[in-house]
C-alpha cells in the first residue's frame, strides 16, 4: 500500500497537478480578449506590466491594502493559514529526507517546533474560517458545501500529518491516511476553486492591467489598492 | 406574447418607435407587455459562450465566497446590511445562475435579474477594490446589462434613453440644430458681459475641442456659458464641433453595445474632422467614463485610446490654475467648510483624484475629505442610470443614505459635485432628507471667484 500511495498514485498526482496548473494558465491567457474585456493589454504592456505588479505585490503584503486593513482580523487569518499552508509541506524535514532520499535533493528544513506551530496554526485558522462562514449573516449567504468541502480538502493533509507524526493512534493507518489526502490535495488544486494557488496571481495581474493601462493607469501614479 | 409593442428585443432606431414608448405614461404598458417576453434561449447562450471568457468565467467560478465585497458595497450598507445585497450573493444569483443553467432561464429570473442589474448595483466598481482575487462585479453587472438589453429585459427609461442615442446621438433628443442654437443663443446672452466672448462652431484646428451632456443644452444651458467664458477668460482657442458634441452615453447603461459604438464614433468623427489638439469634455463623470475609457474599444481602437488625447475638465481646470491661465482672487475663495464628491466614473476608474485635490487647493480655505473618499469613496447612490429610473426610485433613495452620512460627518454644507450624476444624486438626497446642504459644479464657483484681466472686463 504505502510503495502504491506513495508510487504510481504519486506520480499521478504531481502529474495532474503540474500539468493541470499549465493547463489553466495557457487558457487563462489565451481567453483574455482586448476587446471583450476591453483592456489594450498588448499595445500598453508597460502600463500593463506595473499595474499588473502593482496589483500582485500590495495583496501580497499583510495589511497592504484598504481593505486587508478594513477587514483587519480575518485578514490576519488568511494570512496565517496561506503561510502555514505553503511552508510547511514544502520545508518540512520529512518530506525533504524522502526527496533527498528519491531524487538526491533537498530544500533546508523546518524545525520540529516551527513546523508544528505552523501545522497548529492553519488547522486553528481553518476552524476560524469555518465558524466565520457561518456567524456572519453575508458570508452564510455565500457558503455553499463546496466551499467547506475544498477547505477540509486543504487541510486534511495537515491533521492527518500531524496524527501520524506525533504517533496519535495506529501510525501506519494515518501516515497512508496523510499521503493521500496531500495527493489529493495536489489534484484539487488545478480542478477545483483551489486553483487560486495560480489563479490569484492571473486575476490580479488582470484586474491590475485593467486599472493600470485603461481605467486611469495612465494618469495617476496607480490604483491605490 | 412574445414580443410586445413596446417591450420587445428589437432596440429603438426610428421617431416612431421612440415616440410610441414616449406616449406610455411611465412605461404602463411597457412593464405589462414585460410579463409576457419570451426569453430566446438559444440566443442567450450563445452569446454567453462567445462573450464569456477568461475573465468573467474566472470571476465568476474562483469566487471564494469570502464575503470581502459585502461592506464594500453602498447598498448593502444601507439596506442595514441585508445578506442578499452582498455584491458575490447578487451576481451569482442573477449572472451565475444563468451560466450555470446553461442559459436555460424563464420570463421570472430575466424581470429578477434586470431589478438586480438595474437597482442593486451601480456599475461604481467599488467591490473590485476589496475582493483580493480583484473580482469586479461592477463589471459582470455591467455584462449581464447587455444580455439583458439583448433580450428586451431593460428598464422603460434605458430603453428610451438608448434610443434616442441611436436616433439623435444625444440624450433627451436634443438634435444637432438644437445644439448649435444653443450654443448662438448663449453667446448673445452672455457677449454683453464678456465682451469679446466667441462660441465657435466648428473651427479647425483649435488647441480644444469642448464636448458636452446634452441636458446642458436642453436644462442648463448656462453651464455651456459658463464653460465658454472660462475658456475665454483663460485665453484658449476653443472650439465645439456641430456634430459630435454628446459624451453622455445612456446606452452604456443600458448595455446597448451597438449604440454605444454609433455614440462615440460621432465623437471621434468630429475629433477627426477638426483635428483640434485635444478634447474636454463637460463636468459629467459618465460622459468621460463612455467616450474616453470605455469609447475606444467600442469602437474598435486597438490603443484603447481616443484619436486625439481626451481630459475630464477638472484635468483642465486644474492645469488652467497651475499654469496661471485662470487666477483666482484669495478674498474670494471658499472659506466655509467645502466637501468633493468623487465621481466613481473619473477618480476610482478614471485615475483623476489627485487632479481633484489639486484644484480644492486653489479654490478652498476649508476643504474636508469624506472618508472614505478618492478612489475608495462611495457612489453618490444615483451612478450607472439609476437617477432616471422611476421603477427603482425607492431602491435609489434608500442607497442615498450612505452618501447622506458621509456628507455629514464632514461638517461641510457645500459639496462640490463635478459630475451630472452626483450633483442629481446630491440633490436629491437634500430633497430627499433635507440636511441644509448645497451643491455645485466647478464652474459657477471659479466664475465667482476668478480674477478677470483688465482688457476682458466689460466697459463701465
Amino acid at each position: 500500500m504505502y510503495a502504491f500511495v506513495t508510487g504510481p498514485l504519486a506520480w499521478i498526482a504531481f502529474t495532474v497537478f503540474f500539468v493541470g496548473l499549465i493547463v489553466r494558465a495557457v487558457w487563462y491567457v489565451r481567453g483574455l480578449d482586448w476587446r471583450l474585456d476591453r483592456v489594450s493589454y498588448g499595445v500598453n504592456a508597460g502600463y500593463g506590466l506595473r499595474g499588473a505588479l502593482r496589483s500582485i505585490v500590495r495583496w501580497l503584503i499583510p495589511y497592504g491594502t484598504h481593505s486587508w486593513r478594513f477587514y483587519s482580523g480575518y485578514t490576519a487569518i488568511i494570512f496565517i493559514f496561506h503561510i502555514g499552508l505553503l511552508l510547511t509541506p514544502v520545508f518540512l524535514l520529512a518530506h525533504n529526507l524522502l526527496l533527498e532520499e528519491r531524487w538526491g535533493v533537498r530544500l533546508p528544513a523546518l524545525s520540529e517546533a516551527m513546523a508544528d506551530t505552523l501545522t497548529v496554526a492553519v488547522l486553528i485558522a481553518a476552524v476560524a474560517i469555518l465558524l466565520r462562514r457561518f456567524a456572519l449573516p453575508e458570508v452564510r449567504i455565500l457558503t455553499k458545501c463546496y466551499d467547506i468541502l475544498v477547505l477540509l480538502i486543504a487541510v486534511t493533509p495537515f491533521w492527518t500529518g500531524f496524527l501520524a507524526y506525533h504517533q496519535v493512534g495506529p501510525y501506519r493507518f494515518w501516515l497512508i491516511a496523510h499521503i493521500l489526502a496531500g495527493e489529493l490535495l495536489l489534484v484539487a488544486i488545478p480542478l477545483t476553486k483551489l486553483s487560486h494557488f495560480l489563479l490569484f496571481f492571473l486575476s490580479r495581474a488582470q484586474i491590475g492591467m485593467d486599472f493600470g493601462i485603461k481605467r486611469g493607469g495612465m494618469k495617476s501614479k496607480g490604483m491605490q489598492w | 406574447m412574445p414580443e410586445g409593442l413596446l417591450c420587445n428585443k428589437t432596440p429603438v432606431d426610428t421617431v416612431e418607435q421612440l415616440q410610441a414608448l414616449l406616449a406610455d405614461k411611465s412605461g404602463k404598458q411597457y412593464y405589462d407587455e414585460m410579463l409576457q417576453l419570451e426569453v430566446d434561449v438559444p440566443a442567450l447562450w450563445a452569446t454567453l459562450q462567445k462573450t464569456l471568457k477568461s475573465r468573467l468565467r474566472t470571476w465568476l467560478s474562483l469566487c471564494a465566497h469570502c464575503g470581502m465585497c459585502a461592506d464594500s458595497c453602498f447598498f448593502y450598507l444601507a439596506n442595514d446590511r441585508d445578506p442578499s445585497q452582498v455584491p458575490s450573493y447578487k451576481i451569482q444569483a442573477t449572472l451565475g445562475e444563468m451560466v450555470r443553467r446553461k442559459g436555460r432561464v424563464d420570463n421570472a429570473f430575466m424581470r429578477d435579474a434586470m431589478d438586480a442589474a438595474y437597482s442593486k448595483c451601480t456599475c461604481c466598481n467599488r467591490c473590485a477594490l476589496y475582493c483580493p482575487f480583484g473580482i469586479d462585479t461592477g463589471v459582470m453587472f455591467s455584462y449581464l446589462r447587455g444580455l439583458l438589453f439583448s433580450q428586451g429585459f431593460v428598464p422603460w427609461e434605458m430603453k428610451i434613453g438608448s434610443g434616442m442615442h441611436r436616433i439623435y446621438r444625444a440624450q433627451m433628443d436634443v438634435t444637432s440644430e438644437d445644439w448649435v442654437e444653443t450654443c448662438s443663443w448663449m453667446c448673445d446672452e452672455y457677449q454683453e458681459d464678456w465682451p469679446g466672448l466667441e462660441f465657435p462652431v466648428d473651427k479647425p484646428d483649435a488647441d480644444i475641442i469642448y464636448t458636452v451632456n446634452a441636458r446642458e443644452v436642453k436644462h442648463y444651458p448656462e453651464d455651456l456659458a459658463d464653460a465658454a467664458v472660462l475658456f475665454h477668460l483663460a485665453g484658449e482657442n476653443w472650439t465645439v464641433p456641430s456634430k459630435g458634441w454628446e459624451e453622455t452615453s445612456l446606452a452604456m447603461f443600458a448595455g446597448d453595445w451597438a449604440g454605444c459604438k454609433q455614440q462615440v464614433e460621432e465623437v471621434y468623427a468630429a475629433m477627426e474632422r477638426l483635428k483640434p489638439k485635444r478634447m474636454v469634455v463637460t463636468e459629467c463623470g459618465h460622459a468621460y467614463r463612455a467616450t474616453v475609457i470605455e469609447g475606444p474599444y467600442w469602437a474598435g481602437r486597438k490603443s484603447g485610446k481616443t484619436p486625439i488625447d481626451s481630459f475630464h475638465y477638472v484635468e483642465w481646470v486644474a492645469e488652467a490654475l497651475r499654469t496661471g491661465k485662470l487666477k483666482i482672487d484669495p478674498a474670494k475663495k471658499i472659506k466655509e467648510p467645502v466637501t468633493y464628491q468623487d465621481s466613481c466614473n473619473y477618480i476610482r476608474n478614471g485615475g483623476l483624484r489627485e487632479y481633484a485635490r489639486e484644484i480644492m487647493g486653489y479654490i478652498a480655505e476649508d476643504f474636508r475629505e469624506m472618508q472614505p473618499c478618492g478612489e475608495h469613496n462611495f457612489c453618490c447612490g444615483g451612478g450607472g442610470g439609476l437617477n432616471g429610473i422611476g421603477r427603482y426610485r425607492e431602491q435609489r433613495n434608500i442607497g442615498l443614505k450612505v452618501k447622506r452620512d458621509q456628507i455629514l460627518a464632514t461638517g461641510a454644507k457645500l459639496v462640490v459635485t463635478p459630475c451630472h450624476n452626483c450633483w442629481d444624486a446630491v440633490r436629491d438626497l437634500e430633497e430627499h432628507f433635507h440636511i441644509g446642504i448645497r451643491w455645485s459644479f466647478l464652474k459657477p464657483l471659479l466664475l465667482k471667484m476668478v480674477i478677470v484681466p483688465e482688457h476682458l472686463r466689460p466697459e463701465e
